[in-house]
């Protein structure tokens, strides 16, 4: 069961090798002997995944399994989900149980999937170490004097010492794919608006994307089949016709077998090689990337000329949508209500000050300042026309490939608190991973080798819109050429 | 263009964060820092670049105009900090 496929495991599921009950169990007692340590589960609730378990068993029985049928899924704290605590990794909701399911959550109910807990998670996603959590760090199963990546470090952490098959988490900014990438797992951000944000607690609703993170580029297609779907109450949702992200999985490959991927052009942008990149990530990277061209992809050098104003830009446009966002939690309607205060401004100003942390206070505070009057052109609509200026910057590649592949954070996990008094050496980890964000491009991170410490390195892979299948497949080929995606921590065998 | 501190903590204000002094000279640090890495995208000529709002340039969807939602606010409000008779109850405004 530890190391299995989702494929695999939906197949023994359906032999009768073990019922979803018996698999939900040995993930629990995983969690329950593990996450002590590592800290990336905030909310379990055996009773609960054992009864949707017993469920799954019966639609088993009945013949009316789905792919995902039986199959524990580690839920970021993000998603509101139906008599759960959804708390996002802060105190202003440590007592927030949903009334509702996100339809993340509504879809992998559906599937028969199985809630196995919630994870922990930077508070309100806003962090790239999983350390701004309210329920404390969560560590990196490769090192645990090293951070996970965030803000889906505990869904990352979850995946990485195999305390779930396969989890979900969102990405504003890089929030799946650079904890992939710091705990050597695979995480997919799908293009903006193919999977719906109702029920997913908003930070940068222009932004935010749910997707799915797994131990392989299969195993996100096949959770990205149930989580993907129009949904008419997220107004930004599309209207597409159904996708089988697997369909190109295992399409024979057409002349030289040897090959697989020949026709492929991968844009291996310079701006993504230059200062700041270590030169373990880059060698890693570079390792891949011949990897590639063995398979029969060309590779071909490209510019992405505005990537550096790419962090300038999202930490306005990200803390102003989230300033408007985080209005909504005054201590009112739920939430967290200071116990004293004087008149209602001042009992809005208590429980939003001792609500929320420090990380999520300074990022409201520059959203608030940007959109304030006489800021508003400087900086917010500035940020806008460079975001479009980025948004060009990749339509102009795309002219030149079909994916553009480079690493996926600047560096391997680092120390607990190494960064965090310093958020700005913190928010330029996210340089190679917001420009997808501010495009609405899909993007993905996928295992690729070691660096310093012995310790994980991600290769990102940037897809046009709407690519996922093409970029699903190209991961696929090269995780069947290479086995960087089934090495494991050690200690949590 | 560096924040002073009565502008932190009239930001704090507008935000309705109560800060205390200690706080906002900390929180001025830091957004002074951040402030300087935003500043590098201001000397960027973007004459007659359109602003995008966000990754997809589509119209705003319209729905029809009925009733879609029922009836759940006592569901709602079961996690509200304060309610009576179906309403929220916050410190008095109007004496």
């Amino acid at each position: 069961m530890l190391n299995a496929t989702l494929k695999q495991l939906s197949l023994q599921l359906a032999q009768k090798k073990f019922s979803s009950a018996e698999l939900t169990q040995f993930h629990l007692d995983r969690i329950a002997r593990l996450n002590p340590e590592l800290n990336a589960f905030v909310t379990v609730d055996a009773a609960r995944s054992l009864a949707q378990a017993r469920a799954a068993d019966a639609q088993i029985a009945a013949g009316k399994a789905q792919p995902l049928t039986g199959i524990p899924v580690a839920h970021k704290d993000i998603f509101c989900a139906k008599g759960w605590l959804t708390t996002c990794g802060s105190k202003m909701l440590a007592n927030f149980v949903s009334p509702y399911d996100a339809h993340v959550v509504e879809r992998l109910n559906a599937a028969g999937a199985v809630i196995l807990g919630r994870t922990n998670m930077d508070e309100f996603a806003m962090g790239s170490s999983s350390e701004t959590c309210f329920w404390g760090p969560v560590r990196n199963p490769w090192d645990r004097a090293r951070v996970p990546g965030g803000s889906s470090g505990g869904s990352a952490a979850a995946v990485a010492a195999r305390m779930a098959p396969a989890a979900i988490g969102t990405d504003t900014g890089g929030s799946i794919r650079q904890p992939s990438a710091l705990s050597g797992i695979c995480g997919l951000k799908p293009t903006y608006g193919v999977v719906s944000r109702y029920g997913m607690i908003a930070f940068a609703s222009s932004l935010d994307q749910g997707g799915p993170m797994a131990k392989s580029a299969e195993d996100l297609a096949l959770m990205l089949n149930v989580m993907a779907g129009f949904d008419a109450r997220d107004s930004t949702s599309l209207e597409r016709p159904d996708e089988d992200y697997t369909r190109l999985l295992d399409a024979p490959p057409t002349g030289d077998r040897a090959k697989p991927l020949s026709g492929l052009r991968i844009g291996v942008p310079k701006e993504y090689f230059g200062a700041g990149l270590g030169s373990d990530v880059g060698a890693a990277v570079e390792a891949a990337l011949a990897q590639f061209e063995k398979l029969g992809a060309k590779r071909v050098a490209i510019s992405l000329p505005n990537s550096a104003l790419s962090v300038p830009a999202y930490y306005v446009i990200a803390p102003a949508e989230a300033s408007s966002n985080l209005s909504r939690f005054d201590g009112v309607r739920y939430g967290y209500r200071a116990p004293e205060y004087t008149d209602l401004p001042d009992m809005y100003r208590k429980s939003r000050a001792q609500g929320f942390g420090a990380e999520v206070k300074r990022r409201i505070l520059i959203g608030t300042y940007v959109l304030s009057h006489g800021y508003y052109d400087a900086y917010y609509l500035k940020a806008q026309k460079i975001r479009r200026l980025i948004a060009q910057d990749f339509v102009d590649a795309y002219e030149q490939c079909d994916l553009i592949m480079g690493p996926t954070s600047p560096s391997v996990a680092f120390g607990l608190g190494s960064m965090s008094s310093d958020p700005v050496q913190m928010y330029l980890n996210d340089i190679y991973t917001v420009s997808a964000n501010l495009a609405g491009l899909p993007a993905m991170s996928i295992p690729c080798g070691f660096g310093e410490g012995n310790l994980p390195v991600g290769l990102q892979v940037v897809g046009n819109y709407f690519a996922e299948a093409r970029m699903l497949q190209a991961a696929h080929r090269y995780q069947l050429a290479t086995d960087w995606h089934l090495r494991q921590p050690a200690g949590v065998e | 263009m560096p924040l002073s501190l009565p502008e932190v903590k009239r930001v704090a204000w507008l935000a309705r964060i109560e800060i205390t002094d200690a706080e906002a000279e900390a929180v001025q640090g830091h957004l002074n820092g951040i402030f300087k890495l935003i500043e590098q995208m201001l000397s960027v000529d973007t004459e007659g670049v359109a602003p995008m709002a966000h990754g997809q340039d589509l119209a705003q969807r319209l729905r029809e105009d009925r009733v879609t939602e029922i009836d759940q606010h006592a569901l709602y409000q079961s996690i509200a900090p304060q309610v009576e008779g179906g309403l929220y109850l916050v410190p008095k405004v109007i004496e």
